[in-house]
């Protein structure tokens, strides 16, 4: 018994070890993009992907053949979500900084934008992810693109446009 | 068409050079997930315990106090002297 506990716990660790060492680094880029911080100081996107990875390495006997890729985007995402939500308004609401590629667009924006664009998850997929409807999302993909492609490369905007093209 | 333009323009702008990740990443989250793992262990070892528990619990409980036999009435006079 003990140990066939610890085979398993040494095949869970050198697995969880190659998956980290495949696909952290597009993970941490998806994070960083989520987060709006700077590519080169991130600590909310380490923290957010080390909270996926740890919650991946827990599930990790019970995958049952899932993609554990998924399941830890899946995390990041609703992870974001819900940690955007709490923050929302909140004393310790993050500026998004202006080198991030996303920082003219609202977390949830940036949300739709890095699941739909990015890592090309399929408009149902993010929809249920998220408890929206897929027009919804559609929409809001639409709109984060037209306000990202206004100003290409340009500083985050003090005010942000609040009128969009309507979708 | 134009909207899968727009979207591959902004694909574009999200592949950046990906840095290389951070060391400690790794670790930590082991170090997170291992412990998340114990955490869950020793709930699920707590549950067992107490269904044990309640389980000796009930059977004492029955053996001692009998409920299925029937009390004694109170209210009629058993019939004794025929």
């Amino acid at each position: 018994m003990r140990e066939r506990h610890a085979y398993r716990a040494a095949r869970r660790a050198r697995e969880f070890e190659a998956f980290v060492a495949g696909a952290a680094g597009r993970l941490l880029h998806a994070a960083t993009l989520l987060t709006a911080e700077d590519p080169d100081d991130n600590p909310r996107a380490r923290r957010l992907l080390t909270l996926s990875l740890a919650h991946t390495y827990a599930r990790w006997d019970g995958l049952r053949g899932e993609d554990p890729y998924d399941r830890t985007r899946q995390e990041l995402a609703t992870r974001f979500a819900r940690g955007a939500w709490h923050q929302h308004g909140g004393l310790v609401r993050s500026r998004p900084h202006p080198a991030s590629p996303l920082a003219a667009l609202t977390p949830q924006e940036r949300l739709i934008v890095v699941l739909r664009l990015y890592e090309g998850v399929a408009e149902e997929q993010a929809a249920a992810l998220l408890g929206l409807s897929p027009e919804r999302v559609r929409a809001i993909c639409h709109r984060a693109t037209t306000t990202l492609l206004r100003r290409p490369r340009g500083p985050a905007p003090a005010v942000r446009t609040a009128k969009a093209v309507p979708s | 068409m134009r909207g899968s333009d727009r979207e591959a323009t902004v694909r574009r702008l999200l592949e950046q050079a990906q840095r290389p990740l951070p060391p400690e990443i790794h670790p930590e989250a082991v170090r997170r997930g291992t412990r998340m793992l114990r955490r869950r262990a020793l709930a699920r070892r707590a549950l067992w315990l107490l269904l044990c528990a309640a389980a000796v619990a009930f059977t004492v409980w029955a053996l001692t106090a009998r409920p299925w036999v029937e009390p004694p009435s109170h209210t009629t006079p058993p019939l004794t002297g025929w």
